[in-house]
């Protein structure tokens, strides 16, 4: 029987235990409730320095999309990178997945939802799980 | 009151690729070239300002000093991203403000050689052997391409398809159109360092880079140098009729940060600084966006220049596509923007952009640009972005006699 791979999520933002599946999670701040994603000192909208954490929308719409055609030679190209800002509060860049990267295929305003993929696999058989988004129906 | 502050030198070197110079050699050329425009000598400079991104943290005011005179003024050493040569020019600045100078000189300067677009970040990186998170996000591995892109051509493609989501008739041609333009423009530019027209189908032709930014509507990179002589009104009636005759008035010198807005979690937000810095700069001159009779803007990509249109108010809101379309910002239309070649066809010497703008807008002002004279012309403003973010904007006026 072979166990299943140890799965970390690339960036500590991304929640792959959730009840409800893999989801974002942002720090909130309890004075103004502005989010970031990243750890933190203060509040960059008020200065206050309590935060919680809160987990976000899985839907969102495509504010503005580029197609990468040139790249580091260890990034595949092309690809599909995205500003989306999530139903329900929150903004946040990343790829967009299960799509041609066409700017015919690809349209600004765009609905899409939370996916997850494998981006990575290290010494130990360690897998690295990424974000991503994919057009919703 | 305030005392009035003035440019009364100013330079340029070529922007192009020097390998056989070192960046001493191109800051010292252009505050020689600078101080001689000022019939000013370096014994007379109270305050030397420097910006310079990769050699601000090695002292290099003080090396160029070493070349052009060391005369123990105080020295800063300035770095603020793609803003760096403007935060020069505005520190210098400042030293007249606060008194501490009646005459000072900034110099701007960068040698990039072919570092190619994407700069260091266009070099592979190591994958980690093991899985440990770090740094503000918990990364286990670099996330460029995994996570979307952060670099310059993809950020910047970013923020132009997001006026374009919120606005009408914007769109690749749009886009596009922007580089057809400061290509045609930087033709008449002796100091550019490309020349070369090209259609709007080889623009859009090019190879893409980040769509919809293709390599023609990239700025490249490079190396020069800028300088500008400043000094106070009170200084400047002490000086000779030949030096007051060609003075330049900054009726406006600003510069701003990005204030919070809730999209800076996915990319740095060049627009809101732009605005604030543009509503500030016209109230401190007391003129408005029809005032202008060019404009030396950020064009570090094409999509960059369109949005800046409106963000500098330039035209009616979301009326930037049509601003374009109908060729306002040609050197013939309405408001002449980038009329060097900008950013994508004169380069982007980082450090020595923002007073390379100055350097031309006062050329212009003075009637001196040549070939590629906006006749008349009276009123100009330089615009700068640094990514994450910087904004330094400047109003200069024509001497009134």
């Amino acid at each position: 029987m072979t166990e299943a791979p140890r799965r970390v999520p690339v960036v500590d933002y991304l929640s792959l235990d959730g009840a409800g599946g893999p989801v974002l999670r942002a720090n909130a701040c309890t004075a103004c409730g502005a989010l970031f994603f990243d750890r933190r000192n203060a509040c960059a909208r008020c200065g206050a320095r309590e935060f919680e954490h809160r987990p976000l929308g899985t839907t969102g719409t495509v504010r503005a999309f580029t197609i990468v055609k040139r790249a580091a030679p260890n990034v595949p190209v092309p690809y599909v990178s995205a500003v989306v800002a999530l139903d329900g509060g929150g903004v946040v860049k990343a790829n967009i997945r299960d799509v041609e990267p066409d700017p015919a295929q690809v349209t600004l305003g765009m609905r899409v939802a939370l996916t997850t993929f494998t981006c990575g696999t290290d010494v130990e058989g360690t897998e690295a799980v990424a974000f991503g988004f994919a057009p919703a129906t | 009151m305030a005392d009035d502050l003035w440019i009364i030198g100013a330079s340029m070197t070529p922007f192009g690729r020097f390998p056989d110079r070192d960046v001493i050699d191109l800051a010292a050329t252009a505050a020689l070239d600078a101080l001689d425009d000022a019939s000013a000598t370096i014994a007379e400079m109270q305050t030397l300002a420097v910006g310079c991104l990769t050699e601000a943290p090695n002292m290099l005011g003080q090396r160029l000093q070493k070349q052009i005179g060391q005369t123990g003024i105080p020295v800063y050493n300035v770095a603020n991203a793609c803003a760096t040569g403007a935060t020069a020019v505005r520190t210098a600045l400042l030293t007249l403000k606060a008194g501490e100078a009646d005459m000072a000189l900034a110099v701007g300067v960068e040698q990039m050689g072919k570092m190619g677009l994407l700069g260091s970040a266009g070099r592979a990186r190591p994958e980690p052997a093991g899985y440990e998170p770090s740094g503000r996000y918990g990364s286990v591995m670099p996330v460029e391409g995994i996570l979307g892109t952060q670099l310059m051509p993809g950020v910047f493609a970013q923020a132009g398809m997001e006026y374009a989501y919120e606005h009408d008739g914007v769109g690749f041609e749009q886009f596009a159109k922007v580089a057809e333009k400061n290509h045609a423009h930087s033709a008449l530019n002796p100091l550019a360092q490309y020349r070369k027209v090209f259609s709007l189908e080889e623009v859009m032709g090019a190879e893409m880079v980040a769509y919809p930014n293709t390599l023609l509507m990239c700025c490249p990179t490079g190396d020069g140098a800028a300088a500008v002589v400043v000094c106070t009104g009170t200084k400047l009636k002490t000086l000779d009729p030949g030096v007051r005759r060609r003075a330049v008035k900054i009726s406006a010198s600003v510069l701003t940060s990005d204030p919070y807005v809730e999209s800076d979690t996915a990319q740095p937000d060049v627009s809101t600084l732009t605005k604030r810095a543009a509503a500030q700069a016209y109230e401190q001159a007391g003129l408005g966006p029809s005032d202008l009779d060019l404009v030396e803007l950020h064009d570090c990509f094409a999509t960059a220049e369109l949005i800046h249109y409106e963000n500098l108010q330039l035209c009616e809101p979301g009326g930037a596509g049509d601003f374009i379309d109908r060729r306002a910002p040609w050197r013939d239309g309405t408001t002449p923007v980038n009329v060097s070649g900008g950013l994508i066809s004169k380069g982007h010497p980082i450090g020595a952009t923002g007073v390379a703008n100055l350097y031309e807008v006062a050329t212009h002002l003075r009637g001196e640009a040549g070939d590629r004279q906006i006749e008349g012309a009276r009123v100009g403003l330089t615009h700068v972005i640094g990514l994450g973010s910087a904004c330094g904007v400047h109003i200069l006026e024509r001497a009134t006699s």
